[in-house]
């Protein structure tokens, strides 16, 4: 079964990785690159992106003709995707495991960030016919 | 004994090496460039099946020619077999005849060039003259070059076959260019290459620096280029700049994969003999007249190879050259390289100056390499604060891991120093 592993960092919060010292900048970029060949290497990762920061995101919509009307994203939003992995693994508990591991790379002073990773399972096709 | 490399081995390379001959050959005899792909495919398996036990035939590249023609014959026949049940139309020509052309003539000609000038053709998108040079002329396999550009094998596979259709539906010639188009097609020739040396060398998304695999290829490519040219100052100048820019890549990434910037390189560590020829490729060819955009920026390239250290790189020149570069390509990134060689050679006030007026130009405006200028131009003004914000500034905008974690690390090591 396939997860999505998302990381949302909220605005503000303790992800504000570019006002970190240098070392530890360094260290929780060593701690990313090392969680995704682990996950490589057990065969469970099925793709991961880190998306570019939210200042020139923008959102959306088709207006009456079907051209695009775009908006900026708004600095007032509370929280934003920072980048996700997607995990095929044999239960949800493995699935548990790799975010709670994502969710404990090192910030400041090397301590935990403990950050929120949402876990979603993603959607499969339909079941094997069963008689 | 360690004499001569194993048969397996030197088969794939030649086999590497005739693919897109015998491609060329096939399909300047026969046209249908998808059809004539398949029955290549066929010959190349018939030879990794046959030559191995049976050793080299005396003619590989004729027997490939020999085998593919076989395929295409019978493909040819199948097709005619089916208009006919389908169309009830009797050629008046005899099916004898019309295959006759399918006898392999003892023509050695190239007709890799050919080829080459098909698949960079300027009716495909960049993108779709990047997978079909890669699949025809590079002879990778389209699983290879979804790995390299990071996307599933199955839209690699059709961004191959939609690029087939476009020069299907558009006629597409594979022919000789006249005298007049040659400049304009070699142009766009050079521009692939370019486009896949530089999707190796810098990776424009994804969290690795380098995918070797695409540089390598480019330079190969570039390499057979120039060996069917030898006599194009641009077609030098373009394999020249790849030498002398793929000559630091060992320097260019730090043991956990960190950028390192130029003049932080470890130049010991550089590649002596590809900028020994890189050098020698300039050398030859800067005296011979018209010089182009890729001699140039391989000048510049070669006048950084040639320095002991970065103090004692000779900006000057490289100003004199982006000056020159500046002057046939209206490219707002040669004006902002202008600029950094201005704040090496005036100081960093004249080259922030020129950034101002950079600035206004829209093509330029909110791009994170504008900022990340500044940033370096305001520290080595001594301006720590405007620096910081201008490294962090560059680090939000820009869509490549390795270059963020490099800005906010500078960012951070500004920070760091000021206690």
């Amino acid at each position: 079964m396939k997860y999505m592993l998302m990381m949302n960092t909220p605005t503000g919060g303790p992800y504000q990785i570019a006002q970190w010292p240098q070392q530890d900048i360094k260290a929780h970029i060593a701690f990313m690159m090392s969680f995704a060949r682990q996950l490589g290497e057990s065969g469970e990762l099925v793709g991961a992106e880190g998306l570019a920061g939210p200042d020139q995101a923008k959102v959306v919509r088709a207006g009456k003709d079907g051209t695009p009307i775009t908006d900026g994203v708004f600095p007032e939003s509370k929280e934003f995707l920072a980048g996700y992995w997607i995990v095929d693994v044999d239960s949800p508990e493995r699935a548990y495991q790799i975010a709670a591991q994502a969710s404990a790379a090192p910030g400041p002073g090397g301590a935990p960030l403990n950050l929120p990773i949402e876990v979603r399972q993603v959607m499969s096709g339909p079941p094997a016919d069963s008689f | 004994m360690a004499g001569a490399p194993p048969l397996d081995g030197r088969i794939q390379h030649l086999l590497r090496e005739l693919s897109p001959q015998v491609l060329g050959a096939v399909v300047r005899r026969y046209r249908d460039f998808a059809a004539s792909e398949d029955a290549v495919q066929e010959a190349l398996i018939a030879a990794v099946t046959h030559w191995p036990g049976e050793g080299l035939p005396d003619n590989p590249r004729a027997w490939l020619i020999r085998v593919a023609g076989r395929r295409m014959t019978d493909h040819v026949r199948a097709e005619t077999a089916r208009r006919h049940r389908e169309q009830i139309v009797v050629s008046l020509v005899p099916p004898e005849e019309q295959l006759a052309i399918a006898a392999v003539d003892g023509d050695e000609r190239d007709d890799t060039l050919d080829l080459l000038f098909m698949c960079c053709h300027p009716t495909l998108s960049p993108s779709s003259a990047i997978a079909l040079t890669l699949r025809s002329v590079g002879g990778l396999t389209t699983a290879e070059i979804a790995r390299a550009f990071l996307v599933p094998e199955a839209t690699m596979a059709q961004r191959i076959s939609r690029a087939k259709q476009t020069i299907k539906a558009s006629g597409v010639p594979f022919e000789v260019p006249t005298a007049e188009q040659r400049a304009a097609r070699l142009g766009a020739v050079n521009h692939v290459l370019y486009l896949i040396f530089n999707e190796g060398y810098t990776a424009s998304s994804g969290p690795e620096l380098h995918r070797t695999d695409l540089s390598g290829e480019a330079l190969r490519l570039a390499r057979l280029l120039h060996r069917l040219i030898p006599d194009d100052g641009e077609v030098a100048g373009l394999l020249a700049l790849m030498l002398l820019t793929d000559a630091r890549r060992a320097a260019r990434t730090g043991p956990a994969g960190e950028l390192i910037p130029l003049d932080e390189q470890d130049r010991s560590r550089w590649d002596r003999d590809a900028i020994g020829e890189g050098v020698a490729l300039l050398t030859a060819t800067l005296p011979r007249g018209a010089v182009g955009p890729y001699q140039l920026q391989a000048a510049v390239a070669a006048v950084h190879d040639e320095a002991a250290s970065a103090a004692e790189t000779d900006w000057p020149q490289i100003l004199a050259l982006y000056g020159l570069l500046q002057r046939i390509s209206d490219n707002p990134m040669v004006t902002l390289n202008h600029a950094i060689a201005v704040a090496m050679v005036e100081g960093p006030a004249a080259g922030l100056e020129r950034l101002d007026a950079l600035a206004r130009d829209p093509r330029l405006a909110g791009h994170h390499r504008l900022d990340a200028v500044r940033a370096h131009l305001l520290e080595r003004a001594g301006d720590r604060d405007g620096a910081i914000a201008f490294f962090q500034r560059a680090a939000e905008r820009t869509a490549s891991t390795a270059e963020r974690n490099y800005l906010i690390t500078r960012a951070a090591r500004l920070r760091d120093a000021a206690g």
